[in-house]
Formats: structure tokens, C-alpha cells, sequence
């Protein structure tokens, strides 16, 4: 009754102008708000580092091309690069992980809400720095706009003679800047899992989302840090004159490329970790079983976790380092690909003898599932330090890691979209055009990342704005540019469907997909305080227990 | 079936996670010990390895009363939190200010320090790699001291106003976590910077 007569005048007077909507969002400390903050802000950088994937392949798409320059070709690969894994897939990732995590763990919110804005709004103003180099990167000197070192950054190109201008400074700065949100959010993250669970849930009946971010957020924690020393000292050769980087004062140029990859290496598993964990919620709920093996996908999560600080050389094969160097990198690369069998195994698992239902979210999940594997396996292949020599620096590597990021995560965030959109936006999105991008985007895929290992093997250097006719690698080039176009169609069939459904979707209610963990407990799209009451839980499947009151799960875990 | 049911509601009420202020510093530490680390690493890496002098062993003094005055700030700060704790705010704020002194007392030996290496021996970051290296492994370690020192006259400002009671004491010792974490990590630089490297 009270709270009735609490939200009926809210209700009355609610229609608030558009700046009034919008300052409440600005200011917003919520997790939800925040989450969803994130996703449309990873989203707008999507299309942007897409339009600038696009361009490059433009230019490759013919021998002797000339769509754009090399100097614009280099900015392209810079900003593309550096973009995509610094302000889309890590802030998706995060805004995923914000929404969900609290829901899931039922807390109202994140241990620190104003942390958490405040991390966001780092990362936001970290993007804004990096897209400004385009207007203010040429500085007094003239010099080139956007920054154009890659996004590796290796040394010497870093430094004041062969960098002039601002534009790598604005490079520095973008990252060191989202950097100190990452880490905020990670801190935020581990305070949240550890401190704010509802009474009951012990860290092994947690969802293995939360046990994931967890892990995710440990690693941020030591990954990302290094990249933020190694900025710091970057800054200091370009403004201060010190030499860490700087060959001709006895400074090293190979340091750089280790603490650029002690950072570079964890942070692939930062980003493929929570899409685990999507994987995780999503497969089960499809295939109408609990998980195969939790005590060992938690196990294996962490073990990814160790194993991946110790595998960063592997990016460095070929500048030549010692033998026992190269066993111990071979050997430690080759060591993560067991915990991650074990994943692939209890997915697999998972659906054996399962009910499955082959809506969009599952279908994006068995598609991660059997990419992530090839991409694995090229990654076996690249681990071997000798195959490397032959290899690394070619195409074959490219295809590798967007086998990884786009065949891996891409896809596995598609799943997760669809799986938690009605959720978020209380309605239901639309099977149809939602399988209908999956099939697109799907062959679209494959012909981009499956040929582009070809040219690879023909001896394709990557990096290069264009190239000699008549190498064999014509024919590819054209089909991989081809495969672009059919990504775009996908991604503007999916844009398409949110909008679509956001606004004529039918109602979703609280529970679509008739799901075991706490966030279906509350209504769609969740209210301010998450949960009207904090939810005790005595199992893995909380909601499992309450609607078969007479076969609970805690009577067996 | 009832045992469990009766053990469960019994177990309810005791339903107690670790406070998120301590578990929140220590993640922070982490983070803070890996960015350390890569600046030990680089000087370690190129200890001997500058081209032209000045060389460590001709310019570097050993800071033994820095040392014993930042290092005994973690016991003053120990006492203060330990007192808050008691609810003894008179003890507390000695301790505190204590602290405040021994840590005020460190920046400026510190400063002493530079500004000899800077205007005496002429070593800047840019002179060779041992001034880049020093002064940036230093420089990092003086500036968590700095934002240690300015929390330290935070909290000694409310003191005086009289706002800081007994119910603070897990504020103070999540501050404690981050102090102690600044002496430790000297302890890593001085073994580095004036054992090691000279």
C-alpha cells in the first residue's frame, strides 16, 4: 500500500523532457544504467572501428590500389586496432558484466556505485581523447593526425623523431586514461562478487558468470596495470627526455614489446573470459540441463587465468630471443589449451543428451563453440616457435586472432544480446530477422577469417597498404573483402532488430526463457532495487528450486 | 530432510562476506604492486647499462634516516588504528599525526636528495638511463607517498573538527592497508635501488 501511494504520483507526473531524461542518465549511478551506458557506447565504436576495418580491406581488395593512402592506411590499422579492443570489447564486456553480476548474484548493486560511474565516465572521455587526435594530433609541426604506430605502438617509431606531432600522445593518453576506469571497474567487480552476495549463495553455488568476471576482473588487475607503467613510461621518453625506449642512449626497443605483451596477451583472455561465461549461462538454459562439470569450469577458468600471465613472449618469436626462451613460451602456450579443452568438453557436455533449442542465443553458442576451437587450433600451430618463424608477421596471424576475437567473442556477445535483450528491454526481439543474422553474419565470417589464412600461407605480410599482382593472393584478397560486406549486412540486420523490437517487440515478461538464475526472478527490465526482497538462495539453480518445489537441486549438490 | 532444513535456518543470520573497504584496497594493491613491479623490472634491466656517468656509485648516499622514519610510520599508524578501534580518539590522533610527521619528514629527505642529484651532481631523467630509471622508480614510490601524506591530513583535519569517532576505525585501517603497502614497496626499492644497483 505505501509503496502504491509512493509511485503513483511519480507515475503522474512522469513525463519528463528530454534533458531531464538525459541529466538522469548522466549522473546515474546504478549499475542497470551504467551496464546499458556501456553496451550503446561500445556499440557506437563498433560501427566506427567497422567503418575503418572496411576501409583497409577497400584498399586491399585489388593489387595496386588506391582508395586511401598509406599514411591513411596506417591510421586506419592504428585506430581499428587500438579502438576495438580498448573501447569496444572491453567496455561491452564491462557493461555486460555491470548489468548482470549484481542481478546474479542478487545484490541491489555494485560494491562502490560511484566508482563505477566514475569508471565509466574515464573510459567514455578515453574514447573522446583518441577520436580528438584527428583534429588536434598535428599539433605545431604539421605533422600526421590520427596516431599512426599501430596498435602495438612498437619502439622506436614511439619516439619524438619518428612520432612528431601529437597524435601518438593522444594515443598514450586514451589508454592510460580507459586504463585507470578498467582498473576501477575491476576492483569494483572483485568487491562486488566477494562482498555483496545474498545470504546462501557461497562461492560454489555462485553462477559461473560471476565466478568468471571474477576471474576477469584478477586479471585486469595484473594485465592491465603494465600496460599503464609502460604508458607512464612512454610519456616520459616523449615529454621529459628519458630514454627507456630510446636505443641511442642504451635504451632497450624489445622491452617495450614485453611490456606491451605482458599486458597484450592476458588481455585476449580478459576479453574471452566473460564470453566463457555467456557461453556457460546460454548452453545449459538451451539445452534444458545443468552445466557439465561446475567444480571443473571454475577450476579451469582459474587455471586460464595463472597460465595466461606466463605466455606473453609468444607475440615475440620472431625478433629473436634465446632457446630456452622460446621452449619455455612454446611450452607455457601449449599448457593453456588443456584448461580450455576441459571448457569445450563440458560444454559439449552440456548438450549431449540434452533437450536442445535452437533459438538465436544457442545458435550463436554452438557457432563460438566449434570457432573457438579452429582458433585454438591455429593457435597451437603459431605456439610452436619454429611454425611461428615461418608464419608470424603474415596474414595467417590476422586470421588467427579475429578467428579468436570476431569468431570467439563477437559471436558470443551476439548470443549473449539476444539472450539477455528481453531482459533488458522488457520485450522479446524477433526470432526471424534474428536468425536471419546469424546466417548472414555467419557466412560472412567464414569467408572474411577461413580464406584469410590463405594469403597468410603465401607469404602475405600483414600491415602492408597494398601489394603485387600475380602472387596468388588476388583471388583471396577479393573473396575477403566480399565476406566484409556480408558481416555489414548481418551487423545492420541485428542493429535493425533491436530498434525494431525496442519499439513494437511483445512484452517478454519476467522469465522467456524459463532460466535457473536470479536475474529472471525479478521483472523485465528490472526495477531500481533489483529484488523487492534480498533472495536467499541454497543452490547452483535458485529458480530451478522454487518452481519444483518437489525436486530441488540442493538436495543433490 | 529436517536436519538440513533446521541447519540452514540456523545458519541464515550468521550470513557474514568480507567488509568490501579491505577487500576493495587490496585489489587496488594488487593493480599497484603489478605497475611497481614493471618499473623494478626496467631499472633492474638496465642497472650498468647507461652510456655516459654520472654511475650510481659515485652519487647515490644510502637514506638510512628516511628509511627507519617511513618504515616506523607503519607502527604509528599500526597504534592509531588500534586505538580508534578502542574508541580512544586522543590516542588516535597522536599516532596519527605521528605518522603524518614520519611520512612528511621522508618526502623531504627525499626532496633533499634529489635536489643535491639535481644541482650538485647534475643527474636529470634525461642525463642518462640511470637518471630515467631512478627517478621514475623513486618518483613513482614518492608520489603514492604524497597521496598517502595528503589522506593523512585529511583525516588529521576532521580530527580536529572532532568528526572522526570510533565507528571510523575500518576507514582508517582500509587507509593503514595502503600505507603499509607504500613502506613494503620501499623496502623493494631501497634493496633495489641502493643495495643492488650500486
Amino acid at each position: 500500500m505505501a509503496s502504491e501511494s509512493i509511485a503513483l504520483p511519480r507515475a503522474a507526473e512522469s513525463t519528463p523532457g528530454i534533458t531531464e531524461r538525459l541529466h538522469e542518465w548522466v549522473v546515474t549511478v546504478d549499475h542497470k544504467k551504467i551496464g546499458l551506458m556501456y553496451i550503446l557506447y561500445a556499440l557506437v565504436f563498433l560501427v566506427i572501428g567497422g567503418i575503418e576495418a572496411t576501409i583497409m580491406r577497400i584498399q586491399l581488395i585489388v593489387p595496386h590500389n588506391n582508395f586511401v593512402s598509406p599514411q591513411v592506411f596506417n591510421r586506419m590499422m592504428t585506430m581499428h586496432g587500438t579502438t576495438m579492443i580498448f573501447f569496444v570489447a572491453m567496455p561491452i564486456l564491462f557493461g555486460f558484466g555491470n548489468y548482470l553480476v549484481p542481478l546474479m548474484i542478487g545484490a541491489r548493486d555494485m560494491a562502490f556505485p560511484r566508482l563505477n560511474a566514475f569508471s565509466f565516465w574515464l573510459m567514455a572521455f578515453g574514447g573522446l581523447l583518441l577520436y580528438f587526435s584527428f583534429i588536434g594530433g598535428t599539433g605545431l609541426y604539421g605533422a600526421g593526425s590520427a596516431p599512426d604506430v599501430g596498435w602495438w605502438a612498437y619502439a622506436p617509431l614511439t619516439s619524438r623523431a619518428f612520432s612528431k606531432g601529437h597524435s601518438t600522445d593522444f594515443w598514450t593518453l586514451a589508454v592510460l586514461v580507459s586504463g585507470f576506469g578498467s582498473i576501477g571497474t575491476a576492483v569494483n567487480f572483485i568487491a562486488t562478487i566477494i562482498s555483496m552476495r545474498c545470504p546462501g549463495m557461497t562461492l560454489g553455488k555462485m553462477p559461473l558468470l560471476a565466478w568468471m568476471n571474477l576471474v576477469m576482473a584478477g586479471l585486469v588487475l595484473l594485465a592491465i596495470s603494465p600496460l599503464t607503467a609502460a604508458q607512464a613510461m612512454l610519456m616520459l621518453d616523449r615529454y621529459m627526455g628519458a630514454h627507456f625506449f630510446d636505443t641511442q642512449a642504451g635504451g632497450s626497443a624489445a622491452i617495450w614489446m614485453h611490456f606491451f605483451w605482458i599486458f597484450g596477451h592476458p588481455e585476449v583472455y580478459v576479453l574471452i573470459i566473460p564470453c566463457f561465461a555467456f557461453v556457460s549461462e546460454i548452453v545449459p538454459v538451451f539445452s534444458r540441463k545443468p552445466i557439465f562439470g561446475y567444480p571443473v569450469m571454475v577450476g579451469a577458468t582459474v587455471a586460464i587465468g595463472f597460465v595466461s600471465m606466463t605466455v606473453w613472449a609468444h607475440h615475440m618469436f620472431t625478433i629473436g630471443m634465446t632457446s630456452y626462451a622460446n621452449a619455455f613460451f612454446t611450452f607455457s602456450t601449449m599448457v593453456v589449451g588443456i584448461p580450455t579443452g576441459i571448457k569445450i568438453f563440458n560444454w559439449i557436455g552440456t548438450m549431449w543428451g540434452g533437450k536442445i533449442l535452437l533459438k538465436a542465443p544457442m545458435l550463436f553458442c554452438i557457432a563460438f563453440i566449434f570457432q573457438f576451437l579452429i582458433a585454438g587450433l591455429t593457435g597451437i600451430m603459431l605456439a610452436a616457435a619454429p611454425f611461428d618463424w615461418q608464419l608470424g608477421n603474415s596474414y595467417f596471424v590476422v586470421a588467427h586472432f579475429h578467428y579468436v576475437i570476431v569468431g570467439g567473442i563477437l559471436f558470443a556477445l551476439f548470443g549473449a544480446f539476444y539472450y539477455w535483450f528481453p531482459k533488458m528491454s522488457g520485450r522479446m526481439y524477433n526470432e526471424g530477422l534474428a536468425k536471419l543474422h546469424f546466417w548472414i553474419f555467419f557466412i560472412g565470417f567464414h569467408l572474411t577469417f577461413d580464406l584469410m589464412h590463405i594469403p597468410g600461407m603465401l607469404g602475405m605480410p600483414r600491415r602492408i597498404y597494398t601489394y603485387e599482382p600475380g602472387r596468388g593472393w588476388d583471388i583471396w584478397n577479393l573473396l575477403i573483402t566480399i565476406g566484409v560486406f556480408f558481416q555489414i549486412a548481418g551487423v545492420l540486420v541485428f542493429v535493425g532488430n533491436l530498434l525494431w523490437s525496442l519499439l513494437k517487440g511483445r512484452s517478454a515478461g519476467n522469465d522467456p526463457w524459463d532460466a535457473w538464475t536470479l536475474e529472471w526472478a525479478t521483472s523485465s527490465p528490472p526495477p531500481d532495487y533489483n529484488f523487492a526482497s534480498v533472495p536467499t538462495v541454497r543452490s547452483r539453480r535458485p529458480l530451478w528450486d522454487l518452481k519444483h518445489p518437489e525436486d530441488p537441486d540442493w538436495k543433490y549438490e | 530432510m529436517h536436519d538440513t532444513a533446521a541447519a540452514a535456518a540456523s545458519a541464515e543470520p550468521q550470513w557474514v562476506l568480507p567488509s568490501r573497504g579491505p577487500v576493495a584496497m587490496y585489489s587496488l594493491i594488487l593493480a599497484e604492486s603489478s605497475i611497481f613491479t614493471i618499473f623494478v623490472v626496467a631499472y633492474l634491466f638496465y642497472i650498468g647499462k647507461s652510456l655516459t656517468g654520472p654511475y650510481p656509485k659515485d652519487v647515490l648516499e644510502v637514506p638510512i634516516f628516511a628509511t627507519i622514519c617511513l618504515l616506523s610510520s607503519s607502527g604509528t599508524i599500526h597504534f592509531a588504528v588500534a586505538a580508534l578501534r578502542k574508541g580512544n580518539t586522543g590516542a588516535f590522533g597522536s599516532w596519527w599525526f605521528a605518522t603524518l610527521a614520519l611520512g612528511g619528514i621522508f618526502l623531504f629527505e627525499t626532496g633533499r636528495e634529489w635536489h643535491h642529484l639535481i644541482y650538485e651532481q647534475g643527474l636529470t631523467i634525461s642525463t642518462n638511463l640511470f637518471g630515467t630509471t631512478y627517478y621514475s622508480l623513486v618518483g613513482l614510490h614518492g608520489s603514492h607517498v604524497t597521496v598517502g601524506l595528503i589522506l593523512l591530513a585529511l583525516g588529521m583535519i576532521f580530527m580536529l573538527m572532532g568528526k572522526v569517532r570510533q565507528e571510523h576505525a575500518e576507514r582508517a585501517e582500509v587507509f593503514s592497508l595502503y600505507w603499509h603497502f607504500v613502506d613494503e614497496v620501499w623496502v623493494v626499492v631501497f634493496t633495489v635501488v641502493y643495495i643492488v644497483g650500486r
